[in-house]
């Protein structure tokens, strides 16, 4: 499957805003395998919510900040003192595969 | 004589002074409770019944030697997205469905510290992204009020447990409404403190600039003394605040008179059903008698508000999920052809279709070629919104809106229509954006006897002024006092 041209043209983007073929490409980027029916369906609810997000256009921002939260951030430093941390058994408690002191995955690279 | 699952916090720990019963007595009555009622209601994932009872019972040693905390020996339920060391949290969905967390979340260490009862984790909207707590992978929480209506979402749990009187108070979480909504739905008080007011360190993340943890109870005297035990900064929290907080307590019985309510013209105009706006002039009526002054004002951005939420916080969302790949906790795939396909098939069964739709969402609105016109604009918009409050506040002391639009609606009646769920946080989701604390306070019951309720909304970090409010209308009104018949 190749995602290398995710927004070709296509005549059905003229009416939605999302294509399948976009569809496609965001379920990969999201790490979703999703079925066909499934892929139809959020089709059509995507582009429902992406034309009602339409509204936002009218909202003039060219002079605004965007705002990422609502707290002024800023970087708490303290101390660098060494805690106890998680014990390996205990973090690899939950692992749905592990190998000794490790968590298994299956191979990468060939 | 009343039951014991039936007091509140606060009427228990007098008793428990006066050891006129114990933790273990209170637990067990609890305990009862759950056993006949929690089946037809469903806002447990999972009753922790014997680590309950334990800890009912150190509460116990902990009452006769003195040393003793305000809600020491009082039951408490917590959603399941809160980490509790050696319980499953699950936050509602399959691909945490045997995730137990080897560590405490904050809120949890300090109930621990406290000696309250952890009666088990509520049911919720998977990882909180709902509005009526029918997403959950473990199947919908009813509103005791009317089963085949919902409690409202995303902590549907947490409120429909305290409702029903199988909790005496809970912890909810609130990203765009999650708390007020379900406690308005089941006609209890619950309040989203101001963003950085409680730690989130162990909460399960959902949109990491908009979720903060709040408390449910029946009256405000109880929330006040749950506010009490949260509240406070947390160095394991980067975003939690250093700054201390009254006791909220001391603001149960100051006077209202002279306080000024804003009202929200845009609020209003928006409202279509009867029975909400009936409770809101009702309940407007008795702040004019305690002497509190409304004016009116304006939000004008409020209509922009859910476009924006649903591309920032599933933006958000779409970043924080990635981490369930399968590898190091929760659910993995059997089959599966590489690392990739782990990743996808693993995600594909694991989360269900609302959380699958934000995702797909957030991915997409965060995609080369569309972050300027999707995330980076609600960015700003969000700025606007929260300039339209700072506004406000010039003006008055709170903010007075409806929590919801409507009164509980019918299980299933808007699960297949995003757009129609979304659109029941419109009065809740602007109050995240700006980081603000809300509170929902019963307002009384529609003509179907279900629950409506009204919300209040402070600036920044004045939780004690809407504590002052909600105690001196509950004061004035038996709202509150209403339960439904099990």
């Amino acid at each position: 499957m190749s995602h290398d041209r995710p927004f070709r043209f296509s005549f059905e983007s003229l009416s939605m805003k999302i294509t399948s073929d976009q569809v496609d490409y965001v379920a990969h980027l999201g790490r979703l395998a999703l079925e066909p029916e499934e892929k139809i369906k959020y089709q059509g609810q995507l582009d429902d919510i992406l034309k009602y997000m339409d509204m936002l256009a009218e909202v003039p921002t060219d002079d605004v900040e965007p705002m990422a939260g609502p707290v002024q951030m800023y970087t708490p430093l303290r101390e660098d003192e060494v805690n106890t941390s998680l014990p390996i058994e205990e973090a690899l408690s939950n692992a749905p595969a592990r190998t000794g002191t490790s968590f298994r995955v299956p191979k990468v690279i060939e | 004589m009343a039951h014991l699952y039936e007091l509140t916090a606060i009427e228990l720990a007098r008793m428990l002074r006066k050891k006129e019963t114990s933790s273990v007595q209170i637990t067990e009555s609890l305990l009862n409770r759950i056993d006949s009622v929690e089946p037809n209601i469903r806002a447990y994932v999972d009753v922790t019944r014997e680590t309950a009872l334990e800890m009912a019972s150190e509460a116990d040693r902990r009452l006769a030697s003195g040393d003793v905390r305000p809600l020491t020996g009082i039951p408490i339920l917590i959603k399941n997205n809160m980490c509790f060391r050696g319980h499953r949290t699950t936050c509602g969905s399959r691909i945490l469905a045997n995730f137990v967390p080897p560590y405490d979340a904050t809120v949890v260490t300090r109930i621990k510290e406290e000696g309250m009862v952890i009666l088990g984790t509520a049911n919720m909207d998977e990882f909180a992204m709902g509005s009526s707590t029918e997403t959950s992978y473990w199947g919908p929480t009813r509103n005791p009020w009317n089963l085949d209506t919902t409690p409202g979402g995303s902590s549907g749990g947490s409120a429909a447990a305290v409702a029903a009187c199988i909790a005496t108070v809970s912890l909810g979480s609130d990203t765009g409404g999650s708390i007020r909504l379900p406690a308005s739905f089941c006609g209890v008080v619950g309040m989203k403190p101001t963003y950085g007011s409680v730690s989130r360190y162990g909460l399960v993340a959902y949109a990491s600039s908009l979720d903060q943890i709040g408390p449910f109870a029946r009256d405000t005297a109880d929330l006040a003394l749950l506010l009490n035990l949260i509240c406070g900064h947390d160095p394991k929290d980067s975003t939690s605040v250093p700054r201390p907080h009254p006791d909220f307590t001391t603001y149960l019985d100051k006077p209202v008179a002279g306080m000024t309510l804003g009202v929200p013209t845009e609020f209003f105009s928006k409202l279509e059903n009867p029975d909400v706006s009936k409770a809101c002039a009702e309940a407007r009526s008795i702040f004019e008698r305690l002497g509190v002054k409304f004016t009116e004002l304006s939000l004008p951005h409020l209509d922009y508000g859910i476009a924006a939420y649903y591309i920032i916080a599933p933006s958000e969302a779409s970043s924080n999920l990635a981490r369930y790949d399968g590898v190091k906790y929760g659910h993995r795939a059997e089959k599966f052809d590489s690392m990739i396909d782990m990743y996808c098939q693993t995600r594909a069964e694991g989360f269900g279709a609302e959380v699958k739709r934000r995702i797909m969402l957030g991915t997409y609105a965060l995609s080369s070629g569309y972050y300027d016109a999707y995330y980076l604009k609600a960015a700003k918009v969000r700025t606007l919104i929260t300039n339209d409050f700072k506004t406000a506040f010039r003006t008055c002391d709170a903010i007075f809106c409806p929590t919801a639009p409507s009164p509980p609606f019918r299980i299933g009646e808007k699960i297949d229509d995003p757009i129609q769920m979304y659109l029941t946080d419109v009065f809740t989701i602007p109050v995240n954006m700006a980081g603000l604390p809300g509170i929902s306070v019963p307002a009384g019951l529609s003509g179907d006897r279900l629950p409506v309720g009204f919300q209040l909304v402070a600036p920044h970090f004045e939780e004690a002024r809407l504590v002052q409010l909600a105690a001196a209308f509950q004061k004035e009104t038996d709202h509150h006092l209403q339960r439904p018949s099990l």
